[in-house]
């Protein structure tokens, strides 16, 4: 009998040590705040939910470990605000520099969510999983009212529906690029800022943390130098291809919208190109194979034509064209993919066969146009004059 | 204008029975200027959108035949429909020359081919315009309808000649230097331009619209004219084929009410299309 109870109170005493160390531990504030229904004076509730704070990332504190001004109870009604900076000193430093450092409006939980149930980054409950930060950040960043009232773009939906978004909301993908992995997290800053990760010379490398291959190609192509010799006007990664909606590059879509991005710079090269056949049949939509600025001169490794491992240097051209022109020979590639039939001293033959052209349409359209004019009115005249009767009617 | 068209009406209707009605195009005339305008509206509609790509229409227009790659296709069909017509066109004129022998075909009242009358016809024709003399008096083909012919021949080569060029690439490259290649373009959607200009507005004014033929000739959909109509435009042809007994081996009977119906409704479509075409075409060349 005596045996019996001790091992009764052994296995007791084992259940009580299996459960929940922080329940036991938070007894005490517990047995009011459990309730969630629990408000304070201005209705703001202050129920904890016991089970999701033990399984937390901070179920493992005391309730008095954050909330470090209430000493006894009954405490007051207003009390001080956690101070999470008292741990996380270096992530409340980089904010404190941010572009989000007025702490009112970006309280930590604004994007860590709920104070008691806080999870791992790394856990599908975080709402800094990869996988939830766009919808944490597009909480602010999806909304119209706040993008007009600092002047930022609503980006939320642009990168939903970019190839990155797409990645990420359908597919999963957890090393699609999310927010922070262009912006960073705590230390964000204004892309006109030369520290942040998005100010324009520091792009290819933000996205060479992934892209690696095509950053190389780019940093060695006429952009890449440019840019790493400081020209600001050389384009870099997201010029092209857009921050947030970026597309999937073979998409008729960012076929259809990258030729005037190249044209915003390369005016007199946009400007010939939209008189050939490429840019007409280009145009149209839809039929996205015609030849488009890259498709030409490579898209990350754009070189100058002299040099010999550009796709547009003369010992390439016939391969170049061949890629789409089945049997192109050397006089194919002669072809002049921006000809300008206006400019007499750089395309004397196209200026003149354009001239004749030009003359023979004027001046038949003029002939005829003043033969038929005058023909009508005459033959209105002699028809009223000769048959008025019939209202002029000949035949 | 509705008073016109009401004595229009009640003017013609009488005559239908009594009237007289005579042969001027043969079946296969008719047919060909029918593969001819409608291969060519075919070949304006899709070449238009390519020409003015940036214009607002031509995405529209592009998508309404079904997007790009359609519109390429109907372009290059209409141009196969146009060269067979051609071609069927010139081997009917080499059968008349070799085998028929027949010699009108360069020279003489019935030819295509310009001669003295016509540059003293088209002098005439100013003249009369300003009133300082008669009016001239046509043979079977007026100068102006010579110039129709020989424009749309000279039209066919050269557009036909540069489209099959540049379908072609690769294959014409090999004798043609490389700057043709940018050429043919050029001549091509020029070329086109003023075909698809002078067509909807000078002939169509020229053969449909003005006062002695309004609104529509229907001549070359019928085959057949009135005596009344044939006397006022080609006297002389009239003239001569009475003075030399071969009138009557042209009368044709008059021509069905289906007939002037079926032809009314081709033919308005043609032009509405093509009237559409021309102020697309203005709109968009004006703003360029």
């Amino acid at each position: 009998m005596k045996t019996a109870s001790l091992i009764a109170l052994a296995l007791g005493s084992l259940l009580v040590a299996a459960s929940p160390r922080a329940a036991k531990a938070q007894t005490d504030c517990l047995s009011c705040h459990a309730d969630l229904s629990l408000q304070d004076a201005s209705g703001k509730s202050v129920g904890v939910d016991e089970h999701t704070f033990g399984a937390s990332l901070h179920g493992s504190l005391k309730c008095g470990d954050c909330h470090a001004a209430i000493k006894e109870y009954p405490h007051p009604d207003q009390i001080t605000p956690v101070k999470c900076e008292s741990c996380h000193a270096d992530q409340a430093a980089g904010l404190a520099g941010s572009v989000h450092s007025v702490k009112a409006e970006h309280p930590c939980t604004s994007c860590h969510g709920d104070a008691h149930a806080i999870f791992p980054k790394d856990d599908p409950r975080s709402a800094v999983y990869p996988l939830n930060v766009p919808r944490t950040c597009g909480a602010c960043h999806g909304n119209n009212g706040m993008a007009q009232k600092h002047g930022l773009p609503n980006v939320y939906p642009l990168y939903l529906d970019s190839i990155h978004g797409f990645a990420l909301s359908k597919e999963g993908l957890l090393v699609a690029a999310n927010c922070q992995s262009c912006h960073g997290s705590h230390h964000i800053l204004s892309h006109n800022d030369p520290r942040s990760p998005t100010y324009k010379t520091n792009v290819p490398k933000t996205c060479g943390s992934c892209h690696a291959g095509i950053t190389a190609n780019y940093m060695g192509g006429v952009h890449g130098k440019a840019v790493a010799a400081g020209d600001l006007k050389a384009p870099v990664c997201s010029d092209c291809h857009t921050a947030h909606a970026i597309l999937q590059p073979t998409a008729d879509a960012f076929r259809m919208q990258s030729t005037p991005i190249c044209g915003s710079c390369h005016k007199e090269k946009l400007s010939t190109y939209r008189d050939t056949f490429h840019s007409q049949l280009g145009s149209l939509g839809g039929y996205v194979e015609t030849a488009r600025c890259w498709d030409c001169h490579g898209a990350h490794d754009v070189l100058p034509a002299s040099d010999a491992r550009s796709p547009i240097n003369k010992a390439n051209l016939v391969a170049t064209c061949g890629r789409c022109h089945a049997g192109a020979n050397a006089s194919f590639v002669q072809y002049q993919p921006h000809a300008n039939a206006r400019n007499r001293k750089l395309n004397p033959a196209l200026f003149f066969v354009r001239l004749f052209m030009n003359l023979l349409l004027a001046g038949t359209l003029g002939f005829f146009v003043i033969h038929t004019i005058l023909w009508m009115i005459r033959s209105r005249y002699d028809q009223i004059k000769t048959k008025p009767a019939n209202g002029g009617k000949n035949a | 204008m509705p008073d016109l068209e009401q004595t229009e009406v009640t003017g013609v209707e009488p005559s239908h029975e009594k009237e007289r009605y005579f042969r001027r195009f043969t079946r296969g005339q008719r047919y060909l200027h029918a593969a001819l305008f409608s291969s060519f509206l075919g070949l304006a509609a899709t070449g238009l959108p390519l020409r003015f790509s940036e214009s607002i229409w031509a995405r529209g227009l592009a998508k309404g035949v079904g997007g790009f790659g359609a519109i390429l296709f109907f372009h290059k069909f209409c141009a196969l429909v146009l060269t067979v017509a051609f071609l069927i066109h010139v081997k009917d004129l080499i059968t008349r020359v070799i085998v028929h022998r027949e010699k009108g075909i360069f020279w003489g009242a019935t030819s295509m081919v310009a001669n003295w009358k016509d540059v003293k016809d088209l002098f005439g024709h100013f003249r009369w315009f300003l009133g300082l003399g008669p009016k001239p008096q046509f043979e079977r083909y007026a100068y102006w309808e010579k110039f129709d012919y020989w424009a749309v021949f000279w039209g066919m080569v050269v557009i036909g000649f540069s489209g099959y060029a540049m379908w072609f690439a690769p294959f014409f490259a090999h004798f043609l230097p490389g700057w043709a290649l940018n050429a043919v373009l050029v001549i091509h959607s020029e070329e086109g331009l003023l075909a698809i200009l002078f067509i909807f507005s000078i002939h169509f004014v020229n053969t449909h619209l003005r006062p002695d033929s309004f609104p529509m000739d229907l001549v070359i959909f019928t085959g057949v004219e009135s005596e009344e109509e044939f006397k006022h435009k080609r006297p002389l042809e009239y003239e001569r084929l009475r003075s030399q007994g071969k009138l009557e081996a042209r009368l044709a009977e008059a021509p069905g009410i289906w007939q002037i119906n079926f032809s009314k409704v081709v033919g308005f479509t043609a032009i509405a299309i093509g009237l559409v075409l021309l102020v697309l075409t203005l709109s968009a060349y004006l703003r360029e």
